[in-house]
């Protein structure tokens, strides 16, 4: 397939329309974070707690959705997958901003660890820690110092692997593979993505959620609590590469992109979409049946508290919708019933991430508002800007890579 | 059940395969099927048929499994036999949700498999007629439904000229065919091999 010549366009170009969008949204966004600082951050103690809050689970949700991308870039490697690679590019863009995400995750998270704020992290007290049996087994783990090598760690090696991926993922613009250098090329990123994925287990699939979200009530823990902030992500994740991948689409690229592709990327929504439902339901029914009080209070407040509502239009959003409305072949392969989807899916698990966080924080008063949109409109518009530089610094379609063919003719 | 005489044309490609169908198709005849030795992708839409509903059966089977199960243990735990389970309310949905998504998926399954088996024609006794016992190796079978009006040489011409390494007419059993091999097949169809 060395000597075919593809025709396509090779060149993303940002258009103007985009700049202003993403412009004008990070200005809202800004505006929003100045106007919050001089009216929630100078209030009282639960006000400031809010304010840092709702900055904290924006940028962790964003800083893992993007991170997600490069997992299904990695997943999809490891499985010998092709179908992926027509925009696959499109990923890579996304991926690009785990450093940029993760270092304004880590500057806000040290923020919080640093000024000792014990209305967010509870173990940060070291008088309630002595006195609190629970906190005191738990002080090997929930520690500053932990708390902060983990988490440079944890970004740090993230952004490196992912650099690694995306730098071979270059090599495959530049000339044509033989066989063997084409075998030594598909070890080579097999060998990364194993990486990658080996340390996204170990940090998103375990400990890292507990770290960041789980301590917020500290007092209660559970094992499912990681694979439900992985699904929850992986699904968001899935449906931002299928924003942009329709995006392009109608901007007139990636046209070796088409319903077949959309169809694949339909059918991981819908499935890690009831992926999701089953850990979460996991988690809640354990607690539920057992009915030890230790642990269900973290579901007191959301169930039955002022989140109730918050509650249960998570699971209507996140379960019910793609359940019913993507069970359809024909919806899967439909451009505007998946754009639709994607967008639902992603404000159903920022919702969801807002009543992982927000809970524990402020137990009694519901402060979704023009805060927490504000603060989303920063993130979008920074994620938009990032995406687009990204993608049009490299051609859309890595041309020599060994898959490419598998996933033009690709047929679901 | 009804006899029918069909021409079966065999091509040992599926390259060949394609353009041949989209001709047979245009000038008129009918396919009955076209018998692979693996699935080939886009053959359904090239042979024109149309979606299967099995996966409408099996979502109205996956409803009924659910409301089986919630309708079932709601009546017997909050009616007809309500037992104190620690402490828990009578009705406890949560407890009830692995229990209604195993009922659906087995309603679900099951239900599919027998309507596959239905659709396919597939039953205990019932035999089927094998157009060529090639079809399960290497060559791609295609069947030709004849009416009163189809010139059977004529045919065999068309899909020789095609691409068709081998070309016959046989009858065989149209709907459930519950006969005998052995006595069916060399009494009552009439078999003429003829190569091509």
């Amino acid at each position: 397939m060395a000597e075919q010549t593809l025709d396509f366009k090779e060149q993303f170009e940002v258009p103007s329309k985009m700049k202003t969008w993403s412009y004008a949204l990070i200005g809202i966004g800004l505006l929003a974070f100045i106007i919050g600082l001089f009216t929630k951050g100078t209030g009282t103690n639960e006000e400031k707690a809010i304010f840092m809050g709702t900055i904290m689970y924006n940028t962790i949700f964003w800083t893992m959705v993007c991170n997600a991308a490069m997992f299904f870039i990695c997943a999809t490697t490891l499985a010998m997958g092709g179908w992926q690679m027509t925009f696959r590019r499109v990923a890579e863009a996304i991926s690009t901003l785990v450093p940029v995400f993760g270092i304004i995750t880590l500057v806000v998270l040290f923020y919080i660890v640093f000024t000792g704020n014990h209305e967010i992290y509870h173990w940060l007290d070291a008088k309630q820690v002595a006195a609190d049996e629970i906190l005191k087994g738990k002080s090997g783990f929930l520690n500053v110092k932990f708390f902060v090598i983990w988490s440079i760690l944890t970004v740090g090696l993230w952004s490196l692997l992912g650099w690694r991926m995306r730098k071979i993922s270059s090599e495959a613009d530049l000339e044509p593979m033989d066989f063997n250098t084409g075998n030594a090329y598909v070890w080579k990123n097999t060998v990364t993505a194993g990486l990658f994925i080996v340390w996204f287990a170990l940090t998103v699939g375990s400990t890292l959620p507990w770290l960041w979200l789980m301590s917020i009530d500290a007092h209660w823990y559970s094992t499912m609590y990681s694979w439900y902030v992985f699904a929850s992500t992986f699904v968001s994740g899935v449906a931002l590469i299928t924003l942009w991948v329709i995006y392009l689409k109608n901007k007139g690229y990636l046209e070796y992109t088409n319903q077949e592709h959309l169809h694949d990327l339909g059918k991981f929504i819908f499935a890690f979409s009831i992926f999701w439902t089953y850990l979460w339901f996991s988690q809640y029914m354990l607690i539920w049946y057992s009915n030890q009080p230790e642990e269900t209070v973290y579901f007191k407040g959301r169930v039955q508290g002022p989140y109730k509502g918050i509650f249960f239009l998570n699971i209507i959003i996140n379960f019910i919708c793609p359940l019913l409305i993507l069970m359809k072949r024909s919806a899967k392969r439909n451009y505007t019933l998946m754009t639709f989807m994607a967008v639902l899916i992603l404000f159903g698990h920022w919702i969801d991430f807002y009543q992982m966080v927000m809970p524990g924080i402020s137990k009694d008063h519901v402060s979704l508002g023009w805060f927490d949109f504000g603060i989303l409109a920063l993130f979008i518009g920074l994620m938009i800007h990032f995406v687009g530089k990204a993608l049009a610094s490299k051609p859309l379609i890595a041309k020599y890579n060994p898959f490419l063919k598998e996933s033009i003719v690709h047929h679901t | 059940m009804a006899k029918k005489k069909f021409v079966v044309g065999c091509f040992d490609n599926e390259e060949v395969l394609f353009p041949a169908v989209k001709k047979v198709r245009t000038a008129g005849y009918k396919i009955r099927d076209v018998y692979t030795p693996f699935p080939v992708h886009g053959l359904d839409h090239a042979l024109g048929l149309r979606e299967t509903s099995l996966h409408t059966a099996g979502f109205i089977y996956g409803i009924t499994g659910t409301a089986t199960a919630l309708g079932g243990i709601s009546w017997i735990l909050t009616y007809d036999w309500p037992l104190n389970i620690g402490g828990k309310p009578h009705f406890a949905l949560p407890a009830w949700i692995p229990i209604t998504f195993e009922l659906t998926v087995l309603f679900a399954a099951v239900g599919m498999v027998y309507t596959f088996c239905y659709l396919c024609q597939l039953a205990p006794f019932v035999k089927k007629h094998h157009f060529h016992p090639r079809a399960t190796d290497d060559l791609f079978v295609m069947v030709i439904e004849c009416t009163d009006k189809t010139n059977i040489d004529d045919l065999k011409g068309f899909l020789t000229n095609n691409g068709a390494v081998e070309t016959d007419v046989q009858v065989a059993e149209e709907g459930w065919w519950w006969g005998r091999y052995d006595k069916d097949d060399e009494k009552t169809l009439e078999k003429e091999i003829v190569a091509a």
